[in-house]
């Protein structure tokens, strides 16, 4: 912002014209800052020094006791990294494990909650349901309810005796012991047994192929339900602001041309929904990655480690084995996980569509100033700026 | 799932961090001790408790009201809901509470970043604790912390239920074969004969009475023909039908199973008493564990421990050796239904509390779990393992235990 009127301000000045307001806008500058900085010092003092802080203890020996600062901590380099990313040991193991809990978590979490999102937020669109503002609180309410609280709910609900399974019961059907069961869903499906011979070796991260594909357990699954269930709210109200800003004429132009309700949807409301679909999807990633809260009150970890996560692993690394070194290693880990994610994410939802133009064809579509056809196109790749600029 | 603050680790590390400046600070203005004063340390002392209800809060508030007194120095109690957690920061701060529970898991962490004062072999009533519980506080040849309280396993039984299938008092099982028997026997509909936890915390026991151990004079030993053997033992008697894990039956623990009916034995501590308050109607009976090859069960305990940082030591021993006092140990008993740590209570305890005599008689062979640095994530592992013990196979499962102690303890 602040450089688009400095060009404004500029331009059509004269030289000692110029001269005044340049002060003017050093003044501002420093305004500026004055104004952001209690920001930057409170984002400073509890982000940065922070991180910077920790990432010093994921490479020191700190003991947990005084200061990481201090004289007698000493630099390791590499060391809590190399334990847990290239050896056989426990901490090896234990990582491999955290992670392919979570990556079997984020990839059911992230599509069905984003799938779920958007399915409850066309439904709660539609202008002929009555009763609208009560769906939506309803959708919206697991969202606002305090994630132990759900957690505490979800134990109750699925445990042996609980009314998942009194249901499940009602169709014959004899439920799992869903929080106490380490057993893979493939590996279920695959019909149980071991593992042959072959995938027994231990491989990637110290864990062997066959424990690679076991699918999260029975005890994931229910965490991943009670995701879906919890978050879908959250960003079913994205979802409805982003279709509510769409507008009508778009839908009816769409039906003026003769297309079904179907092609409607897929080729020109979910288009135009991209830069929250990417909101959507990178806020989704974030947050099942970072999964603690549940896992920290639900489960611990257990059963069989299968609900392990690598956000819990830091924590316990840390706290309760007194390895602070190698905690903040997998916090540091966990981050390039995030960071690597986002940006496949990006890259593939950012260029695989012809239809989305690139930025250059925007600007110049701006300039041109080109006729209706490309309003409504015109209208999603703004809020593609906005949505994705960050 | 909610958006967390930016990642979890950075943001405990730094809150540490931020606590250490700010102790570190304080702790220079204050450290000039007012210099010539031959007057006693009269700073008060407080002490980080993990309760386990109402009446422990009471109970050591009380106590630490009655040294106070006596003393002249205040004390407070403060009730953690993490202590591990609270203490861990309190440490890395620089500010820890004077007093605290410690754990043999935590002892090695802290004791190996010096956090704790071993102040054991300073302790004036010293040779009245169970051998036993001042080795399970003995790191490196060192006595830290003064044992708090502890319990044994042993055999509890459902009344009801023994009855029920027909089993008189000349039943107890007194052998692993005996207790096959009446587990098969009491096995019917709904209740399993012997529910067990599936961790090594529980199923310990049977390779402490095959004459095993996962780890035995400092060197690793989980592979041993005796631990193979208990765990296939316990795996043949799942497999039969007569024993089964608490979760497989919707248990949390033992005794809940025992409350629900669902259990006719389970192999428990004295914390047994909790089930009361869950279950009014239940009636149990407490037994000395089936021996194998000899007698054998496991104990667990906590410590008195002193921060290394701690203000004041000289009232910290003081008050430990308070809290340690005969008389003092037995009002805890009483209170909430621990058990002393030290032999002079022991005729007391028995005397107060009949039905519990067989966890007191098990201190004169219970075994330590090992409790080496780093030695409590492999035993998380093994557990992982346990909880598959039905289709596992034992000598695997202990084979990779064994890997896994030989890398921490060697």
């Amino acid at each position: 912002m602040p450089v688009d009127t400095t060009t404004q301000v500029r331009a059509p000045s004269s030289a000692p014209g110029r001269q005044r307001a340049g002060k003017g806008i050093h003044n501002q500058t420093g305004t500026g800052w004055l104004f952001v900085s209690p920001t930057v010092l409170i984002l400073g003092i509890f982000l940065f020094v922070p991180v910077l802080m920790a990432a010093w203890v994921s490479v020191s020996d700190w003991s947990g006791r005084g200061s990481p600062l201090s004289s007698n901590v000493n630099f390791v380099g590499a060391s809590n990294y190399a334990e847990m990313l290239g050896g056989r040991g426990l901490a090896a193991r234990d990582f491999g494990t955290a992670i392919r809990n979570n990556l079997y978590y984020v990839i059911f979490v992230v599509p069905l909650q984003t799938a779920a999102a958007l399915g409850l937020a066309f439904m709660v669109n539609k202008r002929a349901l009555r009763g609208k503002g009560f769906f939506r609180t309803a959708f919206y309410f697991p969202s606002v309810t305090s994630s132990v609280a759900i957690t505490v709910l979800w134990l109750f609900l699925f445990s042996a005796s609980g009314a998942v399974n009194a249901f499940l019961s009602a169709f014959s059907i004899t439920g799992p012991n869903w929080f106490q069961d380490p057993r893979g869903v493939f590996h279920l499906l695959m019909g149980g047994g071991t593992a042959p011979a072959a995938l027994a070796e231990p491989g990637l991260l110290g864990i062997s192929t066959w424990e690679w594909i076991s699918g999260p357990s029975v005890a994931m699954c229910a965490f991943i339900l009670m995701a879906i269930f919890t978050t879908s709210g959250t960003f079913m109200l994205l979802f409805l602001a982003a279709l509510q800003s769409i507008g009508e004429e778009t839908d009816e132009a769409a039906m003026v041309d003769g297309a079904s309700a179907w092609q409607r949807f897929w080729h020109v409301t979910l288009p135009m929904l991209r830069p929250t679909m990417f909101t959507v999807i990178t806020l989704g990633l974030i947050g099942t990655w970072q999964v603690f809260d549940q896992i920290y009150t639900g489960s611990k970890g257990g059963p069989s480690k299968t609900t392990l996560t690598p956000a819990f692993l830091s924590y316990q690394t840390a706290f309760e084995a007194q390895r602070w070194g190698r905690g903040a290693a997998i916090a540091f880990v966990l981050f390039a996980i995030i960071v690597i994610f986002t940006l496949l994410q990006r890259l593939i939802l950012g260029n695989s569509d012809p239809t989305q133009p690139s930025r250059r064809d925007l600007r110049a579509q701006r300039t041109r100033n080109t006729a209706a056809t490309t309003v409504p196109v015109g209208a999603v790749t703004n809020s593609t700026g906005g949505g994705s600029g960050g | 799932m909610k958006i967390r603050p930016f990642q979890l680790g950075l943001a405990a590390v730094s809150a540490l961090a931020l606590a250490a400046v700010t102790a570190c600070s304080s702790g220079t203005a204050a450290s000039p001790t007012p210099g010539g004063a031959a007057s006693a340390n009269t700073n008060p002392v407080s002490v980080l408790i993990g309760s386990s209800g109402e009446a422990e809060t009471t109970a050591v508030t009380a106590a630490v009201a009655a040294w106070s007194k006596q003393s002249g120095i205040p004390g407070e109690v403060k009730v953690a809901s993490n202590l591990t957690q609270q203490a861990t920061q309190g440490f890395a701060g620089g500010k820890p509470d004077d007093v605290l529970y410690v754990s043999t898991d935590a002892l090695a962490g802290w004791a190996a970043n010096k956090s704790l004062e071993a102040y054991g072999d300073q302790l004036s009533n010293k040779s009245d604790f169970y051998p036993k519980l001042v080795e399970a506080f003995t790191v490196d040849g060192t006595f830290y912390c003064a044992p708090k309280d502890f319990s044994t396993l042993a055999l509890v039984i459902n009344t009801k239920l023994w009855k029920d299938a027909g089993l008189t008092d000349n039943d107890v099982p007194k052998t692993w074969a005996d207790l096959e028997t009446v587990a098969k026997k009491l096995t019917k509909g709904k209740v399993k004969g012997l529910v067990l936890s599936h961790e090594v915390q529980r199923l310990g026991v049977f390779m402490a009475q095959n004459g095993g151990g996962l780890v035995t004079d400092g060197a690793a030993t989980a592979n041993s023909t005796q631990n193979v053997e208990a765990l296939a033992f316990v795996k043949k008697m799942l497999n039969e039908g007569g024993a089964a894990f608490n979760t497989d039956i919707g248990a949390g623990w033992g005794g809940e199973a025992l409350g629900k009916n669902q259990a006719a034995m389970v192999v428990e501590g004295n914390w047994i008493t909790g089930a009361k308050k869950d279950y009014p109607n239940l009636d149990y009976t407490v037994a000395a564990l089936p021996a194998g090859t000899q007698q054998g069960t496991l104990q667990f305990t906590n410590c008195w421990g002193i921060a290394a940082d701690a203000d004041n030591k000289e009232a910290a021993k003081s008050l430990v050796e308070f809290l340690t006092t005969t008389d003092q140990q037995l009002a805890f008993a009483k209170a909430f239904g621990v058990m002393p740590s030290v032999q002079s209570a022991t005729e007391g305890y028995k005397e107060a509390n009949p039905t519990m005599v067989p966890f007191i008689d098990g201190a004169a062979y219970a075994q330590n779990l090992p409790a080496q640095r780093d030695v409590s994530e492999v035993l998380t592992e093994l557990n992982s393992k346990l909880a598959k013990l039905k289709d596992g196979d034992p000598q695997a499962i202990l084979e990779a235990t064994q890997g896994d102690l030989q890398a921490v303890v060697g």
